[in-house]
Formats: structure tokens, sequence, C-alpha cells
């Protein structure tokens, strides 16, 4: 870090844990606003990644103070204790104890309290004193107290804590003033040592001691005006009104596949066009030959064939930070966890659930709001059976081949009631499977209960979710991004060489090693009613759902999918055709799906457990569907 | 409406799990007995305190889940909290 000529990327600045920069922690409560905090005090030098070992997010950054001096700052996961009762919390109470290998202890920690609700935080901050390290107490939101007429001596508080207690408001330009008029000096004098730790965990004798010592506190320091009735009280008459409540739910439910089939489209059809004109320039530029058929099919189209995609998971995570900040998500937990506990999922499955219409990537990123590691992992290995927006190329191209465009039950298209029931079939599987993983993984664990705070709505702020559709955008592209683009660079590989000899009548596929491979696998899938072409097809259709389509095409040497409707209408019988829907319906065809599961979940087992659950299925149920319609004659 | 099995103590006060919208009170004891499902007695105990749930808060009933009036959110103190009724059994209030 040398003088601040220009902006520089986040990951230049990343802090080195050997530097000798202080570190402050901030600990809080999840929705005390902490991530505000952060943000404010941090801006663009954030840099977001995993403590090592687990998949929690990892959040640290630069602040610095208006006298120019720089700190780091690392955003722990929100705590309510100490106790560690999720893995999230586990790491706040290793970093602090310094009990996580490859983790510095801070410096300093600053504890956020939510202003509008003093007594948890208080009860928190008696806990971490017994840390022993230096703390300040940030009143967090204190506009918004101040506002519903609540007035808190600080000072006062300071003084019976004997810690320095800040109000602050994250979200407003000179919010952290204060804050900086106590840290810049601390800093300055420079920080006390670490005392030993003498925390234990509490018992529930001592949370009852510490919570009548925080309702003390408040009683004696804060004003409250008689219980006001507030803009979340109103708003949640609404929202979580039995009836209006689902309703509201369903209908933002629908804007949201607006947003991510309609709104999405245009972004998409222009990175497709973007990733054409490049494929047609390397075709103009670079002579034909392998080279050109390296840049053009292996990098361009591998990589678009990744990109395309990102205005999908963008607007997914738009509506998922926009109702998460605006703290709508607890509500929709609430509203299902009754529906979703029928199936052995916890209320806070429905969001990753159906972020991944859109794609499971989102999704199983998205599980991490569930606290129980039972109810999170189950979540992650069902999310891969909702039907992605990949599958829809497949979808469609058989259905136009083999559906008959008619109206049935008066007026209803049949080739969209097969989609539907595509749609219902992913919705369905999810729920049984993990009601059938209830039983079968984890019998000796207890059920997890819902208990969720109901925080209070505020506006979401644009900086935050900037921020936030930045992060995943780069998340997104560097990691599933590199998954995908050396599968393609191998796909490619596979279906060029060996090379077709002198005078080749065949397709060049047919003598690629991906066709050797194909006509190996097409003894296993026979059964299924699949023939070798269909077997090349899955093999690149491995990495992504729809690259299938594309393999198709390419085995059957046609070009336009017009073209290739018709060649399969010819070729295959109608029993095939089901049978390869049915098959769509599970087969865990996504590298960067399975990459993600097993970065989210922590270790390569779930991803094989994913992997080995989903293609059973997807071959028992190709295996019946094919049968079952060559019995009735389809075959 | 909840079959509970779980004996009340306490002559007046009653079992959060089985009030019902608009229920308005102050909280008599969080006591957790051995439960059938979620956490053992003592785990739940000190959640529920760590929620807010502490001898003397004021609780009030401020919606029910849309089926089976399953889960409750319930308004205790300064903060709302959404619980099940099967947890919200160990807490009484009058």
């Amino acid at each position: 870090m040398t003088s601040a000529s220009a902006i520089p990327a986040p990951q230049d600045i990343l802090p080195d844990p050997d530097a000798q920069t202080i570190e402050a922690a901030l600990v809080g409560a999840p929705n005390c606003g902490k991530t505000a905090l952060f943000n404010a005090m941090t801006g663009a030098t954030q840099k977001v990644g995993n403590y090592s070992g687990v998949t929690v997010e990892r959040k640290v950054g630069i602040a610095t103070t208006p006298s120019g001096r720089k700190f780091s700052v690392i955003d722990l996961p929100g705590t309510h204790s100490l106790r560690a009762r999720s893995p999230d919390e586990e790491v706040t109470r290793d970093v602090l104890l310094g009990q996580r290998p490859g983790e510095r202890v801070p410096d300093m920690l600053l504890a956020v309290a939510d202003a509008t609700n003093l007594r948890g935080a208080l009860r928190l901050v008696n806990e971490l004193k017994k840390v022993g390290l230096p703390i300040v107490l940030i009143l967090n939101m204190i506009d918004i107290a101040r506002h519903r007429g609540l007035q808190i001596d600080h000072e006062a508080l300071s003084a019976e804590l004997g810690i320095p207690v800040i109000p602050a408001t994250a979200v407003r330009r000179g919010g952290l003033d204060a804050l900086w008029e106590v840290v810049d000096p601390m800093l300055e004098a420079g920080l006390p040592e670490r005392r030993p730790s003498t925390w234990q965990a509490p018992s529930s004798h001592d949370l009852r001691i510490a919570m009548r010592e925080a309702e003390r506190l408040v009683t004696a320091h804060v004003v409250q005006p008689p219980a006001p009735d507030t803009a979340s009280a109103r708003i949640d008459r609404v929202v979580l009104h039995p009836v209006a409540g689902p309703l509201i739910l369903l209908g933002i439910l629908f804007l949201m596949f607006q947003a991510v089939f309609s709104w999405a489209a245009p972004f998409m059809d222009a990175i497709d066009a973007v990733f054409g004109w490049l494929g047609a320039l390397v075709a103009q530029v670079v002579p034909a030959g392998l080279v050109q058929s390296f840049l053009a099919d292996g990098i361009v189209a591998g990589i678009g064939s990744v990109i395309i995609f990102l205005p999908q998971i963008l607007f997914t995570f738009l509506f998922i930070l926009l109702l998460e900040d605006f703290g709508y998500m607890a509500r929709a937990a609430f509203l299902m966890d009754r529906v979703m506990g029928k199936a052995g999922l916890n209320g806070r499955a429905f969001i990753p659930l159906l972020s991944s219409f859109a794609c499971a990537i989102p999704g199983i990123m998205a599980a991490r709001v569930i606290d129980n590691r039972r109810d999170r992992l189950t979540t992650i290995l069902v999310a891969p059976l909702m039907t992605c927006s990949a599958r829809i190329p497949v979808y469609t191209l058989i259905i136009a081949a083999f559906i008959p465009n008619v109206k049935v039950f008066g007026g209803l298209s049949l080739q969209g009631l097969v989609m539907f029931g595509l749609y219902a079939a992913g919705v369905f599987s999810v729920l049984i499977v993990a009601f059938v993983a209830r039983y079968v993984f984890a019998r000796e664990e207890r059920n997890a209960p819902l208990m969720l705070d109901l925080p209070d709505y505020k506006m979401p702020r644009p900086r935050n979710i900037a921020l936030g559709l930045y992060q995943r955008a780069r998340v997104f592209l560097r990691r599933a991004g590199t998954v995908i683009f050396w599968a393609m660079v191998v796909i490619w590989a596979l279906s060029t060489f060996p090379q077709p000899p002198e005078g080749a009548t065949q397709p060049a596929i047919n003598y690629s090693l991906a066709a050797m491979i194909g006509k190996a696998v097409a003894p296993i899938l026979a059964p299924l009613g699949f023939n070798w072409q269909i077997a090349v097809a899955l093999v690149p259709g491995m990495a992504a759902r729809e690259v299938a389509v594309a393999g198709l095409a390419t085995v059957y040497a046609v070009s336009g999918e017009g073209g290739l409707i018709h060649t399969l209408a010819g070729q295959w019988s109608l029993a095939t055709a089901l049978a390869l829907l049915a098959w769509y319906i599970f087969a865990p065809q996504c590298i960067s799906t399975l990459a993600v599961i097993r970065r989210e979940a922590g270790s390569a087992k779930w991803m094989w457990v994913a992997v080995v659950y989903m293609f059973a299925l997807a071959y028992l149920a190709a295996f019946a569907t094919y049968q079952i319609a060559a019995a009735l004659g389809a075959g | 409406m909840m079959a509970n099995p779980e004996k009340i103590e306490a002559c007046s006060a009653l079992p959060l799990g089985q009030c019902r919208r608009g229920f308005k009170g102050k909280l008599v004891s969080v006591s957790p007995v051995a439960t059938q499902g979620g956490f053992d007695a003592e785990e739940l105990e000190r959640r529920l305190l760590e929620l807010g749930f502490i001898e003397g808060a004021s609780v009030q009933i401020l919606h029910e889940g849309p089926f089976g009036r399953d889960p409750i959110a319930v308004r205790v103190n300064d903060t709302t909290v959404a619980l099940r009724r099967h947890e919200a059994m160990a807490i009484l209030a009058e």
C-alpha cells in the first residue's frame, strides 16, 4: 500500500495478516446494521473470501480515519452470543478467543448495537468484556431510535459499562464522525495489551443475570415513549395477514419470475450477440484450422455459454438482496415455515429453493441464511432439483420435436402443460427427497426449531445492493467461470481429436474421442432408450445441461434448431424423448453446481452424495419412463 | 387446536404456545420440560432467554402463521420474534 494516486483494485490491498496494522473486529447480532456499518467504514476496499476449512464468509476491509490513519476491519458473522450455535457463530467465537488457526486475534472490538433495541446488545457486551480486548460500543441506527422518541444517555451508559459508547448512523453521511473522534485518539495512544480471556459459556442462570443487568441499564438510561405503533408493525399487519400474506408472497414470486425470465432476456441476447460477434471475429482473423476451432468453439463459445447466465443470476440476487435489506426474508420464512416443515425443511429454506428456479448456484449460496447445519445441507442437496433455466433449452427442443402442438381440456396447450408438468416434477422431487433425507441422514438429530427475529423494515440502500451484486458477480465469474472454461476446453479437445482421416465421409465428430466415449457408454444407457448419439451429447452436457443441445446439433451434423427438431422427430421414438425429459429432471449435469455444492457444504463428500443420488434418480426415472412408454406402444 | 400433553402448573399462567393472536401479558416463567423435538431443555431455555424471553418481559402475540396458526410472531419487549408453538409451550405468561 503506497500513495493513493489511483484507486487500487480490491485484491491489491488485501490486508496482510502479519502486517503491523491494527485490526478491529465488528461484532453484533444479525440485523443490527453491522454490514451497513462495515460498508460505510471500508467502502470498496472489501475483500470477501471464506474462512479456511469452513464455508463461512470472511469479510475484511481497510478503514481510513479522517486523520489518515488506516486500520483493517473484519466483519465477523452475526451472533447473539459467544455460545456458538451455528458454524458462523463458531467462527466469531474462535476468532475472538484466538482459537482459530491461521486467523489473527483482533486488537480491538467494535460491538454494534441496534439503538432501537439495546437489551440483547448489552447482554452481548457483557460477554464480550470477558474476552479481554478493548471494546467500543456503537449504538447504530441512532437516527431511527431518535425518530421514534427514544432518548439514550450514552455517556451514562459509557460510565457504567466502563467502555466508550458512541451513537452512529452507518447509512448517513457524517454518521460515523463521533466514532472516528473516539477511535482516532485510541489508535494514536496505542491500544492496551490483550488481557487473558475469562469467558466461559454462560448457563441459563448466568444469562438471566446478564439479561436483568441489561434490563436495569435500559431502564436507567433509556427514556422510551409509550409503545409506539411503528411502521413495521403496520406493514406486518398486512404482510403477515393470514390471507393477504401468502397472496403478497405469491405476487413477489411472480414478479421475480418475470424479472428472471423476461427482464433478463434482452441482456442475455446482448451477451449472446457479443460472443457471437467475437466468435465471428476470431473466424475472420484466425485462419481456419485447429487454432481457430479452439479459439472460436472452445474458448469464446465456452466462456459465452457461462456468462450468458449472469443477467439471470444478477436479477435473482437483486431480488434477494432487496428483500433481505428490506427485512422481508424473515417474513417469507414465517409464512412458509409450516409448509416447508411438512417436507422436513426449515421455513428459511424457501428463498434458496426459490432462487434455484433461476440457477441452483445462487440458490445454494443463499442457503447460508439457514443456521441449522442439517437443514442447510438438505437444502443445498435438493436445490439442484428445482427446474433451473439451463434446462429450458433442452425441454423446449424435445417438447417442440415430440409433443404435438394441440389444445387439450378446452384450450390449454399440450406443450405448455408438459412444460408445467416438468416444473411440477422438479418441485415434487425436492419435497420428496428432502422428506426422505430427513430420515436417511439424520435420524438421530433433533428437528431444528424455527426461532428467528422479525427485524424492523428498512429502506434498502442502493450502495449496499450494488456492493452485494458486485461481489456475487465476481464470485460467479471467477469460480463457476473457471470451472466451465476448463470443461469446455476439455470437451473441445475430446470432440476434435483424433481428427477424421483423409477422405472421411461421416461428420468429424464420429472419429473423435467423444464418439468413442459415447459408444462405450451407450450400452449402459440402452435400457433408457438412449442411442449413442444421445450418449455423445450427454458427455459435454455433463459440464452444463444446455450444452447437450449444441452436442446433439453437432452429432446429427445439422445447423439451426429448426433442422434439429425435424431430425430428432424422425430419428427418436417418443419413448426415448420422454425418457430423456425424465432424465433431465434429475441428472446433476452441471459442473459449476457441483463445485458450489462442494464449496458450500464444506467437503467433497456431499458433492458426491448429490452426484450419486441425482444420477440414480435420473436413471430410474428415465428407465421407468422408457419401459412404460415402450410397453404402451411408444417405443 | 393443539394437543398438549404437558401439565400446566401455574394456576393463571398459560403456555404461550396455546395462546391466540391478540394475547397480551407478562412473562411468568421460561421453563422447558424435556421436549420431544427441538433442543434439550437447557439449550431451549438459553435460546429463549437470548431472544429476550425473560421473566417479567411483556409479551404479545402479533401474528399467527397462515397454515394451522403456526408459527407465531411474538412481541417481546422491543423485538418481534417468530417461533413455533411447540417451543412456545416452554413459555408461561399471564
